[in-house]
């Protein structure tokens, strides 16, 4: 009976790591096979993951996403400036900082960018992190301009002019595009209103018949062109002296809105992606030269225990980078650490029970001494993963608890942990009992028919 | 074996690991990395070799104060400054430049200062936090809190001889502690609770079938954990050794910080947790018989 069901099982397992290997797999994998007359050749092509299931669509691309440090970018911290803003309305602006931050560098094209908040001593800070952006001067530019676009009238007083914002402001864009002046081929930016917008520009230019309306863009006059008549329908055009970079940043900027309060860079790094990729090619070397060892080291001192370990060990890593894809987990240096740290655990698993296991055979048949030493050696294995489950979870911190720290590498570290120490409960309990069950007993059957 | 029989042995190696850990720890401090004090840090690939101190003068030219220059490869050149500001920086680029064109700037890192206090503080909660966490859960699994009070004191033990090891590799050979340092303590702070509780729930299971006194008991459980204890942790420091030897110069310090670690917490477990446990029971013995005479 239970021999039947551990058959099944073993079965599962292997089809669990088959399409787990599949996921594995480079998106693109040549093959170049010869044997004798026959030859292959070509290229495997993994399919990417796009299905519908109870009305959600899963889309993923299957590859493993890279965080900062392996895959080079920018890393920017800016502090927002709060002084102007009531204290209980400051962490409201600091949120929609952040919303619009997150706009304008979705607009900018950058995959997997993380925007969040932190705080520390009052003082309230965005943190952004864009994977891929070498160009920093260019991303903080377009970022942490607060990008306050007002209109305003020229007064004309009895002893100068004065500039006087009116209620005409950016938030009253429907959206703006870069276009082309059609005589001098300049880029500008047009921009078009909402309905009530529309209708203030229009009392505004009606106003001002043969006056220059100033546009204004965080207390600097981009334009201030003359009005020659009222403009009707709700459209204009920004004509600055622009390069196309900048008609393009400022439309991303008005289409993303302004930031309710002014933001300070106060740290700023640049990784280069060749500095990560040497990182990144010698860890995995390490890792795998690491990885072979303890293989070796399991089947020295455990034999055929130890090989039936190594298989399980090597289930538990395609697991794991199945699970990176499918999550997916951003992947940094430390985060790969994690996972080196989380194989070491389930060894351990393996390690306990096959102890257990030399100390029960002496005392009991084989497969009672099997059974027995899996629960006795279950209890530790629970006790002790639990406990370092909950230092991941503090690290990992997914309350986002303010005291606690909420940065990228270490939240990684920790998620790779936990994530390690879930699959190898897995790994370690249930593959290799099913496994030494089914391939353990045969060998008794056989050695038995033989007498 | 009697392992228990030479506990104040174990105690006198841990006491003076402790006293060199504390003495370096108040005397020399830390050596710390950007990560805690702020500053600027650019990493340069030259076309050709040039000498420190050329360098050197040029960012003096630039007006940059404590500059700290080191060769980190063939032609490479790792700057440390105080932070700098983004006129000095242009002044910095121009300087390195008219030295040698054919200049690459491959990092450049600005840490506000005022990251320092904010890391220190969230990291020294999350240590607090996970030893309260750890000594509960210890103490309400084995239901009594001697067993969470003595994890929770080896972890601290091992905790402090890595911050000492840390101190004295930064006094003697310029280790820096930075961020990923601060990720190494945590981890060796659940690695070292996770081996120990693997030795007390042998305790656990050994002291249910027999009566003997707990000093006996500890000293069968030791016996019989300690060829598991052994391999696992040869098992983890392979992977570490792996890493310290032919990973990237990021990840080569964090990998010694996990190795000692490792060792210090497979250590840790028989040879303080259990004494420990075993002192701490004593002294309630001392406590409670005194009035039953």
């Amino acid at each position: 009976m239970r021999k039947s069901t551990s058959k099944r099982n073993v079965f599962l397992i292997i089809l669990l790591a088959i399409l787990c290997m599949v996921v594995s797999i480079p998106k693109e994998m040549p093959i170049n096979l010869g044997y004798k007359s026959f030859h292959v050749a070509g290229k495997l092509v993994r399919p990417d993951l796009d299905f519908t299931l109870l009305g959600k669509n899963f889309k993923r691309d299957l590859n493993l996403s890279l965080g900062l440090d392996l895959a080079g970018g920018s890393y920017l911290v800016f502090e927002a400036d709060t002084s102007s803003v009531p204290p209980e309305k400051r962490v409201e602006s600091v949120e929609g900082v952040r919303n619009i931050i997150e706009r304008r560098v979705n607009l900018f094209g950058v995959s997997e960018p993380v925007v969040r908040t932190s705080s520390y001593n009052n003082k309230l800070r965005v943190i952004v992190e864009l994977p891929g952006i070498k160009d920093t001067p260019s991303a903080i530019k377009v970022i942490g301009q607060t990008a306050q676009l007002v209109f305003a009238e020229l007064d004309s007083g009895e002893e100068r002019n004065s500039l006087v914002p009116t209620d005409l402001s950016g938030a009253d864009l429907k959206e703006a595009s870069v276009q082309f002046d059609g005589q001098t081929s300049k880029p500008v930016v047009a921009i078009s209103f909402t309905d009530e917008g529309a209708k203030k520009f229009e009392t505004l230019t009606a106003k001002n018949v043969g006056k220059p309306l100033a546009i204004i863009l965080d207390n600097a006059v981009v334009s201030a062109p003359v009005v020659k008549e009222a403009i009707s329908g709700g459209s204009a055009v920004i004509t600055g002296n622009f390069t196309t970079e900048e008609a393009k940043n400022l439309s991303i900027q008005l289409n993303a809105g302004a930031l309710p309060v002014p933001v300070n860079l106060v740290e700023q790094k640049t990784i280069q992606a060749s500095l990560g990729a040497d990182s990144v090619s010698r860890s995995i070397q390490a890792g795998l030269v690491g990885l072979s060892m303890v293989l070796l080291f399991m089947i020295l001192i455990y034999g055929k225990l130890g090989l039936i370990a190594d298989f399980a060990l090597i289930i538990f890593g395609v697991i794991t980078l199945t699970l990176y894809k499918l999550i997916p987990v951003t992947l940094t240096l430390p985060g790969i650490a994690g996972f080196l740290l989380s194989v070491g655990m389930a060894v351990d698993s393996n390690i306990l029970i096959f102890e257990r296991f030399k100390e029960e055979i002496r005392q009991r048949p084989l497969s009672d001494a099997l059974e027995v030493s899996f629960g006795r050696a279950w209890d530790s294995i629970r006790d002790a993963n639990i406990a370092s489950l909950c230092t991941a979870f503090i690290l990992a911190n997914p309350l986002d608890w303010k005291f606690l720290q909420v940065s990228g590498p270490v939240r990684g570290f920790a998620i790779t942990l936990a994530l390690g120490i879930v699959i190898s409960l897995f790994t370690g309990i249930f593959v290799s009992r099913n496994l030494l069950r089914v391939l353990l007993r045969e060998k008794i059957i056989v050695n038995v028919e033989k007498k | 074996m009697r392992w228990m029989h030479y506990k104040y042995v174990y105690f006198t190696v841990s006491g003076i690991f402790l006293i060199i850990s504390l003495f370096s720890l108040i005397k020399w401090k830390f050596k710390p990395g950007v990560d805690f004090t702020g500053g600027s840090v650019i990493e340069y690939s030259f076309s050709k070799e040039i000498d420190n101190s050329l360098i050197k003068n040029r960012l003096e030219n630039a007006g940059v104060g404590s500059v700290s220059i080191e060769n980190t490869g063939s032609n490479l050149i790792t700057v440390n400054t105080a932070p700098l500001t983004s006129e000095t920086k242009a002044k910095v680029d121009e300087e390195i430049k008219a030295l040698d064109a054919g200049f690459e700037e491959l990092s450049y890192e600005v840490v506000g200062p005022a990251i320092g206090p904010e890391l220190v503080q969230k990291t020294i909660y999350a240590l607090l936090i996970s030893a309260s966490v750890i000594l509960f859960w210890v103490a309400y699994q084995f239901k009594n809190i001697k067993y969470g009070l003595s994890a929770t004191l080896a972890t601290f033990h091992d905790s402090l001889i890595l911050l000492g090891s840390f101190s004295l590799l930064g006094h003697f050979f310029g280790v820096e502690v930075d961020f990923l340092f601060v990720t190494a303590m945590l981890t060796i702070l659940s690695f070292s609770v996770h081996d120990t509780i693997v030795v007390f729930d042998r305790i656990r299971e050994v002291s249910r079938k027999t009566s003997s006194d707990l000093s006996d008991i500890a000293d069968a459980a030791l016996s019989q954990t300690m060829t598991r204890s052994l391999n696992n942790s040869f098992t983890i420091i392979f992977m570490l050794f792996a890493l310290v030897l032919l990973g990237g110069e990021t990840v080569k310090w964090f990998a010694v910080a996990l190795l000692i670690g490792t060792v210090l917490g497979t250590y840790s477990s028989p040879f303080v947790a259990v004494p420990l446990l075993v002192t701490l029971n004593s002294m309630k013995g001392i406590k409670l018989k005194l009035p039953r005479r």
